[in-house]
C-alpha cells in the first residue's frame, strides 16, 4: 500500500453571498497516495475548484469552512494559520491554473517569476535561484532558456506560458501538484503536449497530482483514480478503469454517454441543469435530471455503496433490493469491455 | 461496510419525471439592460441620495424662477447689509442673527436697527440682498451651464466620435489630429481666449465650454465605436446592406449609451467647476448677474469678518459637485458591473 | 523607436504652430486694445505706441513677425509693463510656478498612491470607505475654495503658516496642498481601482499559490502593475496644475505664471496672453510626449512603434 499523503474528510464549505449561503462543498472526502494522479471530474460549479482552493488555503474571503479536515501527512491544513500556510503553499503543495495567458505577472521577467518560490522557501540568493530556474525551464521544455529567462510573459505563446506556469509550480519539487484545468484554455494540439509533459515530470519529480477537469477525455490517459463530483458532492470514485468501464452512478453514465466517440453520430447531453446550491436537494442531487431516479432518491441521500475495494458509488441503484435497470447502450458496451478486461487480467495472472 | 439498510420496496418506484428539464432554463427573470442598471444603482446608497439631492436642487433652482425675479436680485437694500443668518424660533448663536464681533456675540439685526419681523435665513450680502435668493439663483446658473455643456458634449462629442471611429482611415487620422491639437492647450486657456473674444457672460461661457470640453467624450466614443464596428452583429448588419445611419441608430447608439451616460456625469461637474472658477477669477459671469462663482468671489473678500458669506455658497457648490461625482460613480458601477470597484 | 520619435516631434511642432496661429488671430479678433481705456492719450500718442508695438502693419506681416520672433523665443513686448519683453516676464516668473507645480504633483501622487493602495488592500472595510469618501470630497471641492479655507483657518486663525507671499519653503506649503489635493484624490481613486483589479487577477492568485506573503505580493506584483498606468495621468495632472495655478497663485500672492496670466487677461495684455498660452501648450505637449516615452520604457508590453500613440 502506497503512502497516503493527503486525506480529506467530510469537507463542508459555504459561501456567503447576497442571495444567501451557497453550500458549495457538501461533505466531500477523498484521499491521495504518493505518486498517484487523482482526477476530479465535474461540470462547472460542481465544487471541484473550490475544493482545491481549500487545499491551498486560498479560499475567497466570503467562504467559510463548515467542517471536516484536510490531513496533509499528519497535520490538518484547516487548522493552519495564514503564515503557516504560506510556508506550505508553493513548497509542499503547488498549483497550476487554468489560463496561462493571465496567470503570469505581465511586468516581471519570467526567470524571476520562476525563481520567486525558491527565494521564498529555500532561502537561497537570487543568483542561485535564477540558475535553478534556468534548469527547470529546460526541464519543462523551453527552448533557448538562457535567453528567454529575461523575457516577459507576453513574448511567449500560450503553450509556452503554461510550461512556465508548470515550472513555477514544480521549482520547489512539491509533494502535491494541483492542476486546475491546466489545458482547458489551450489549443487541442498543445493540450496533449502539456499533458505529456506533466506525466513525464511527475515521474522525474515524484509528485502526486490532483487533476481537476470537466473533460473526461483528458482523464483517461492521465489519472490513476477518478472522483466524479456533482453539486458539491463526490458521487462516485474508483480507478480509471472502474469509472470508465464499470460506472455505477447514472451521472457518470451521463458523462460517459456525452463523450464523443468515433462512431457516435450525435452528441448526447444530460438534460436539465445542476441544482441551486443555495437550497440543495436533500436526496441524491442528481435525481431531478436522472431518468433512472426512484422515489427514495428525492427523499434521502444515498450512502456510498462499495463496488470493489477501490470503487464506491453513491446511488440507491446499488442498494440491496433495488430494481435492476438497463443502462444506456454505450454503458452496456463498456461493461462488456470491462468484463473482457477482467478476463484477460485473470488469464494474465 | 454497508449497514443493513431497511428500505421499503415502494421507495424504489420510479420518480415521476420532472417536466422542467430545460437546458436553457434561466432562473432569474430576465431584465432589460436599463432595468438591470437601475436595480444596481438603487443598491448604491450614495448614488441614490445624490440623485435625490440633485432632483431637489433642480426643482428649487428652476422653480425659483417664478418667485425670484431679476429685480429682486439686483435691488440693493443698504440698511440690511451684511446681516447674518436669522431663523425665527431658533436660538443658537450663529443662526439667530448674532455674530461674533471682537470675541462677543452681538445681535447684528438689533444693532443695525432692522425691524424685528425682517429676517434672512442665510443672511445678506454687502448690498443687503438676500443670500438665500442669490444662492438659489446662482445654483440655477450653474445648472444651466452644466446642462448646456452636456448638450454640446453630446451633440459634438458623440457625433464626432462616431464619425471618426466609423469612417476610420484617413478621415479618422485627421479627426484625431484635430483633437490632439485642441487638447494640447489646457481647456481653461481655450475658455479664457474665447471669453476674451466674446463678451463675458453666460452665453460666452457656454460657447467656450462647447468648444473645449467635448474632446474626452469624442475620444471615448471613437474607441468604443472602433471596437463595436468589428462586432459580429454590426458586421452582419453591414453585410445585409443596412444604411450607415440606421446602423448608427440601431446598433451603435444603444451600445454606446452607458459610456455616454457615464461620461456625461463627469462632464457636468467639470462644467460647474469651470463656471465657478471663471467667475471667481473675475472673467466669467459678472454683476449684476450672479452665480456660485461670483458669490464665492464676493464672499472671499469679506471672509475674515463674515465667514458665512463664503461658507454658504461654498457648501452648495461642494454638495452639487459631490452629488454629481457620486451619482457618476454609481452609474458607472451600475452600467458596467464588470468593473465594479 | 527613432522613427516614432521623429514622427511625434514633427506632429508636436505642427500642433504648436497651429496653436500659435489660432491664438494670434483670436487676439486680432478681440474687441478693444490695451489703450482704449487710456483716454488721456491723444491720437498722435496712440499712433506712436501702435508703431512701437508694430500694430500698424498689415496683419499678415504682424503674423509673420510674430512667428519669426517666437522661433527665437521672442514673444514681443508686454503692453502692461512697457519695455518688458514677454519672454523676460515669463522667465522671471516661471520658477515659482514650476516649483509649486512640481511640489503639488509630488504631494498629490505620493499620498494618492499610499491612500489608494491601502484602500485597495483593505477593500470593503472602513479604511476603504474612509478613503473613498475623502477622495470624492477631494475631487469635488474646488481648489480655490479649499485655498481660501486653508488660508483663513490654518494661516490667519491658527497662525501656523504664512498667509501669503513667496519667501521660502514654509510659504509653499499651503498652496501646494490646495493645488495638490485634486491630483491626490484622482490618484488615490485611480490606484485603488487599478490595484483592486490587479489583486483579483490570476497572477496574484498564482503569487499567493507560490506562498508569498501578503506584503511580498503587494510589493513585488500588485504595486508595479497598478502604478504603471498612473503615468498616463501625468498629462491631465499637468493641465489641472496649470489651470489651478491661475487661481491659487492669485489667492496666495505668488509671483508665478498663473497669476501673471490672470493679470494679463484683465488688462488685455495680448502679447503676454499669447506668450503664456504658448508656454502652457509647449509644456503640455512635451509632458505628453515624455509620458508616452516613459510608459513605453516601464511597461514591457508596450513597444513604441510607428503607431499614432493611440
Amino acid at each position: 500500500m502506497a503512502e497516503r499523503i493527503l486525506d480529506v474528510k467530510n469537507l463542508k464549505i459555504d459561501f456567503h453571498t447576497y442571495a444567501g449561503e451557497v453550500k458549495a462543498i457538501r461533505d466531500v472526502s477523498f484521499h491521495l497516495d504518493k505518486g498517484e494522479t487523482l482526477a476530479i471530474v465535474g461540470e462547472s460549479g460542481s465544487g471541484k475548484s473550490v475544493t482545491t482552493r481549500a487545499l491551498m488555503g486560498l479560499l475567497a474571503n466570503n467562504a467559510e469552512i463548515k467542517g471536516g479536515s484536510i490531513m496533509f501527512h499528519d497535520q490538518d491544513l484547516l487548522k493552519k494559520t495564514e503564515k503557516e500556510m504560506q510556508n506550505i503553499r508553493g513548497k509542499d503543495i503547488a498549483m497550476i491554473f487554468q489560463d496561462p495567458m493571465t496567470s503570469l505577472d505581465p511586468t516581471m521577467k519570467i526567470g524571476m517569476q520562476i525563481a520567486e518560490p525558491l527565494i521564498k522557501h529555500k532561502k537561497i540568493e537570487k543568483k542561485k535561484a535564477l540558475a535553478q530556474a534556468l534548469e527547470i525551464m529546460k526541464l519543462v521544455g523551453i527552448k533557448d532558456a538562457e535567453e528567454r529567462i529575461n523575457n516577459y510573459p507576453h513574448q511567449f505563446s500560450g503553450g509556452q506560458r503554461q510550461r512556465i506556469v508548470i515550472a513555477i509550480a514544480l521549482v520547489c519539487y512539491p509533494e502535491i501538484l494541483i492542476a486546475d484545468e491546466p489545458t482547458t484554455a489551450l489549443d487541442v494540439t498543445i493540450q496533449a503536449q502539456i499533458l505529456d509533459l506533466m506525466k513525464e515530470l511527475q515521474e522525474k519529480i515524484e509528485t502526486s497530482i490532483i487533476f481537476i477537469t470537466h473533460d473526461l477525455g483528458v482523464v483517461a490517459g492521465m489519472a490513476d483514480r477518478v472522483a466524479v463530483m456533482y453539486a458539491g458532492e463526490i458521487l462516485e470514485y474508483g480507478t480509471v478503469d472502474e469509472i470508465f468501464y464499470n460506472p455505477q452512478h447514472p451521472y457518470t453514465w451521463g458523462l460517459l454517454n456525452s463523450m464523443p466517440t468515433l462512431d457516435s453520430e450525435e452528441l448526447e447531453s444530460i438534460p436539465g441543469t445542476p441544482p441551486d446550491l443555495l437550497d440543495p436537494p436533500k436526496g441524491d442531487p442528481f435525481a431531478p435530471r436522472n431518468p433512472y431516479a426512484m422515489k427514495i432518491d428525492a427523499e434521502e441521500k444515498p450512502p456510498y455503496f462499495q463496488v470493489s475495494e477501490t470503487h464506491y458509488a453513491a446511488t440507491w441503484l446499488l442498494a440491496p433490493g433495488a430494481p435492476a435497470v438497463t443502462p444506456p447502450p454505450e454503458i452496456q458496451r463498456r461493461y462488456k469491455l470491462y468484463a473482457e478486461m477482467m478476463e484477460q487480467q485473470k488469464i494474465g495472472k | 461496510m454497508e449497514e443493513k439498510l431497511k428500505l421499503d420496496p415502494a421507495s424504489f418506484e420510479p420518480l415521476p419525471k420532472a417536466d422542467d428539464l430545460d437546458n436553457e432554463k434561466i432562473a432569474a427573470p430576465s431584465l432589460t439592460f436599463l432595468q438591470d442598471a437601475w436595480l444596481r444603482l438603487k443598491k448604491n446608497k450614495g448614488a441614490v441620495i445624490s440623485l435625490f439631492i440633485l432632483i431637489v436642487m433642480f426643482v428649487v433652482a428652476f422653480g425659483s424662477t417664478f418667485f425670484i425675479s431679476h429685480d429682486d436680485l439686483i435691488r440693493s437694500a443698504p440698511q440690511y447689509a451684511n446681516l447674518p443668518t436669522k431663523i425665527p424660533g431658533i436660538d443658537i448663536n450663529g443662526l439667530n442673527g448674532k455674530l461674533k464681533v471682537a470675541g462677543e456675540w452681538v445681535d447684528i439685526y438689533e444693532r443695525n436697527g432692522v425691524p424685528s419681523d425682517v429676517h434672512f435665513i442665510l443672511g445678506t450680502d454687502y448690498l443687503g440682498r438676500s443670500l438665500a435668493q442669490r444662492i438659489i439663483y446662482g445654483t440655477k446658473i450653474s445648472l444651466i451651464v452644466a446642462v448646456a455643456a452636456t448638450f454640446f458634449d453630446l451633440l459634438i462629442g458623440v457625433t464626432y466620435g462616431i464619425v471618426s471611429g466609423w469612417k476610420g482611415g484617413k478621415v479618422d487620422t485627421f479627426m484625431q489630429r484635430v483633437i490632439e491639437v485642441i487638447s494640447s492647450v489646457p481647456n481653461l486657456v481655450i475658455v479664457v481666449l474665447m471669453l476674451l473674444v466674446l463678451k463675458p457672460g453666460m452665453t460666452s461661457i457656454i460657447c467656450a465650454l462647447a468648444i473645449s470640453s467635448w474632446t474626452t467624450m469624442a475620444r471615448m466614443i471613437r474607441a468604443e465605436t472602433l471596437s463595436l464596428k468589428n462586432q459580429e452583429y454590426v458586421l452582419a448588419a453591414r453585410t445585409l446592406g443596412e444604411s450607415p445611419h440606421k446602423i448608427a441608430w440601431k446598433h451603435l447608439v444603444p451600445n454606446l449609451s452607458s459610456i455616454i451616460i457615464i461620461q456625461t456625469m463627469y462632464t457636468i461637474p467639470g462644467a460647474i467647476f469651470f463656471e465657478a472658477f471663471l467667475s471667481f477669477i473675475g472673467i466669467g459671469i459678472s454683476a449684476p448677474q450672479t452665480s456660485l462663482g461670483v458669490l464665492l468671489n464676493d464672499g472671499q473678500k469679506s471672509f475674515q469678518f463674515l465667514t458665512y458669506q463664503m461658507w454658504y455658497p461654498a457648501i452648495v457648490l461642494c454638495v452639487l459637485m459631490i452629488s454629481f461625482n457620486l451619482l457618476g460613480d454609481g452609474l458607472r458601477d451600475a452600467f458596467d458591473p464588470k468593473t465594479r470597484r | 523607436m527613432r522613427k516614432y520619435l521623429l514622427k511625434r516631434i514633427f506632429y508636436m511642432i505642427l500642433t504648436l504652430f497651429l496653436v500659435a496661429t489660432l491664438t494670434f488671430f483670436l487676439m486680432k479678433l478681440m474687441p478693444g486694445t490695451p489703450f482704449t481705456n487710456q483716454q488721456k492719450m491723444t491720437a498722435e500718442q496712440i499712433q506712436i505706441v501702435n508703431e512701437q508695438y508694430g500694430l500698424n502693419k498689415p496683419i499678415w506681416q504682424q503674423y509673420l513677425l510674430y512667428l519669426a520672433g517666437m522661433v527665437h523665443g521672442d514673444f514681443g513686448t508686454s503692453f502692461q509693463f512697457s519695455n518688458q519683453p514677454v519672454s523676460y516676464l515669463i522667465a522671471s516668473r516661471i520658477g515659482a510656478s514650476a516649483q509649486l507645480g512640481v511640489q503639488a504633483m509630488i504631494f498629490g501622487v505620493f499620498f494618492g498612491i499610499i491612500i489608494g493602495s491601502v484602500a485597495a488592500i483593505n477593500r470593503n472595510t472602513w479604511i476603504d470607505t474612509t478613503a473613498t469618501v475623502l477622495s470624492i470630497i477631494g475631487k469635488s471641492v474646488p481648489n480655490f475654495v479649499l485655498a481660501v479655507l486653508l488660508q483663513y483657518y490654518i494661516a490667519l486663525k491658527l497662525g501656523w503658516l504664512p498667509v501669503a507671499d513667496w519667501n521660502g519653503f514654509v510659504y509653499t506649503i499651503l498652496p501646494t496642498i490646495a493645488l495638490g489635493v485634486g491630483p491626490l484624490a484622482e490618484t488615490s481613486r485611480f490606484v485603488r481601482t487599478g490595484m483592486v483589479d490587479v489583486l483579483n487577477s490570476d497572477y496574484i492568485e498564482l503569487a499567493r499559490a507560490k506562498g508569498l506573503s501578503k506584503f511580498g505580493i503587494v510589493y513585488h506584483h500588485a504595486l508595479r502593475n497598478s502604478l504603471i498606468p498612473l503615468v498616463t495621468l501625468i498629462g491631465p495632472y499637468t493641465v489641472a496644475l496649470m489651470t489651478g495655478s491661475m487661481v491659487i497663485e492669485n489667492i496666495f500672492s505668488i509671483p508665478g505664471i498663473g497669476e501673471q496670466f490672470v493679470k494679463s487677461i484683465t488688462t488685455n495684455d495680448y502679447p503676454t496672453i499669447m506668450g503664456v498660452t504658448m508656454l502652457f501648450s509647449t509644456g503640455l505637449v512635451l509632458v505628453i510626449l515624455l509620458t508616452d516615452i516613459i510608459y513605453g520604457i516601464i511597461d514591457p508590453r508596450i513597444r513604441l512603434t510607428g503607431g499614432s500613440g493611440e
